[in-house]
């Protein structure tokens, strides 16, 4: 399914493998996670360890309202923290609702707190925000990308949207179709906050003449 | 409503069919009413009851907790599965009295002997349903708990009983009629009280009404535990699912 792929992410680097469906990116998060251990080859994690990851659906216990969802997972966390966190992901209303009383894109957003909440060394991300429309996409991107930089997450993002990566990310590695492979690194240099439509118009012409230069 | 209108129904057969049979085969409910008032002024409706009562509580929770390990166990692993599988098949059709005589043999006419009986004899029922409940664990949800490092203890707890409660619900249910039913054979068997010795003596001297005032009365006592704690403990469990979006 993958085969020959290598890289690494630097401490508080937000990395983005984009590949079409099915080449292999949600297996590779899975072995990343230690969900999926039937491999070769060698794997470095954070010292810590400490993972947070966001599952392409959102994932949640249901019978345990958003409040307790997050708290199941980082009981330590105080309480100012978790308000801070709930505020930049406009979830402060819901916080006693369950999760079967939410919308998919508040779920996802609850998920996403879950996994912020830990204070993870690696969050990984698969397809966080797939089916949800545009705007409210774009919305969660924004507010990823805010505590993302505040708290420089080392985090490896994956999806076969590219406006996805270009938004996100510092670096994109471009995967072929199965079998896996790293077709091509593209770095963006231009911070997050900063990226104007003419950046990621130029981005997106990098990534198609290095897709075309494989090809 | 409909529910009194059907116990006034069932009421009214039993007096026709008093009136039909005779009062020694089959007394009128007002009798069977004055015999249990009888007894419980006496105070031995409540020493027999109680001592019946005990044995249902300690044989369930026994046989609650060791059937509901064995089953998650036999669920989870399938080596497990595949040796506990025979024993389980075998002790599923062993016939309760067969338990209870061996026990009374090997274990002396003893209260212990008397509830490892019952238990032994409702364990191989919560296995079957918990195992049920273990097989149907979300296999997403044991990711998050791998992914986000939650202890043992916390994810039993809170991730996978959660899960299994419908489960467990339904093995009480059926769980806590089997071990009352179980109880009164072990009682009539070898021991000195209890619903089930009373119901002994009473069968011995042909006495119906105290027959049918013992049961009532201890049908009286499950009812009065299920509406009180098996209902609230239900609602609780699935209180997540009741409230629409």
């Amino acid at each position: 399914m993958l085969r020959d792929i290598s890289f690494s992410l630097r401490q508080g680097e937000v990395a983005a493998l984009v590949g079409p469906s099915g080449c292999g990116k949600t297996t590779m998060l899975r072995i990343i996670a230690g969900l999926d251990r039937d491999y070769e080859g060698t794997l470095r994690r954070p010292a810590s360890g400490r993972l947070g990851m966001v599952f392409q659906e959102p994932r949640l216990l249901p019978w345990r309202s958003v409040d307790d969802n997050v708290r199941l997972v980082a009981p330590a966390i105080d309480d100012d923290e978790l308000v801070t966190l709930f505020d930049v992901l406009e979830l402060g209303l819901h916080r006693t609702h369950y999760p079967g009383e939410l919308s998919l894109g508040l779920a996802r957003r609850v998920a996403l707190a879950r996994a912020l909440a830990v204070s993870p060394e690696l969050l990984l991300l698969d397809e966080p925000f797939v089916s949800l429309d545009e705007a409210l996409a774009a919305r969660l991107r924004d507010a990823l990308a805010k505590l993302v930089d505040r708290r420089a997450v080392t985090t490896l993002l994956v999806t076969h949207d590219i406006d996805e990566a270009v938004g996100l990310a510092d670096r994109i590695l471009l995967l072929s179709a199965r079998p896996a492979q790293v077709l091509a690194e593209v770095p963006i240099l231009t911070p997050r906050g900063a990226r104007t439509g003419n950046d990621l118009a130029s981005v997106k012409a990098a990534i198609a003449s290095r897709l075309a230069a494989v090809a | 409503m409909l529910r009194l209108v059907s116990l006034a129904l069932f009421i009214g057969a039993w007096f026709l069919g008093s009136w039909l049979a005779g009062e020694q085969m089959l007394p009128a409910p007002t009798t069977v009413l004055a015999a249990i008032l009888v007894e419980a002024r006496s105070g031995d409706l409540f020493i027999h009851l109680g001592a019946t009562l005990a044995r249902v509580f300690f044989a369930f929770v026994l046989a609650m907790a060791v059937g509901a390990a064995i089953g998650l166990l036999m669920g989870r692993h399938a080596l497990a599965d595949r040796l506990g599988d025979p024993w389980l098949v075998v002790l599923l059709n062993l016939p309760a009295l067969v338990i209870i005589v061996l026990a009374y043999v090997w274990g002396g006419l003893t209260e212990i002997a008397a509830i490892l009986a019952v238990a032994i004899n409702k364990v191989p029922n919560a296995i079957v349903t918990i195992r049920e409940g273990a097989r149907a664990l979300d296999p997403a949800l044991d990711d998050v708990v791998r992914v986000f490092a939650i202890s043992r203890w916390k994810a039993l707890r809170h991730v996978v009983m959660p899960q299994l409660a419908p489960y467990v619900a339904a093995a009480s249910r059926s769980g806590l009629s089997l071990v009352w039913k179980i109880v009164l054979v072990v009682e009539l068997l070898g021991r000195p009280n209890g619903v089930g010795f009373e119901i002994g003596v009473a069968f011995q001297l042909f006495d119906v009404t105290r027959i049918l005032a013992y049961a009532l009365a201890f049908v009286a006592v499950v009812l009065a535990i299920e509406i009180l704690l098996v209902q609230p403990f239900e609602r609780r469990a699935s209180r997540w699912r009741v409230r629409p979006a």
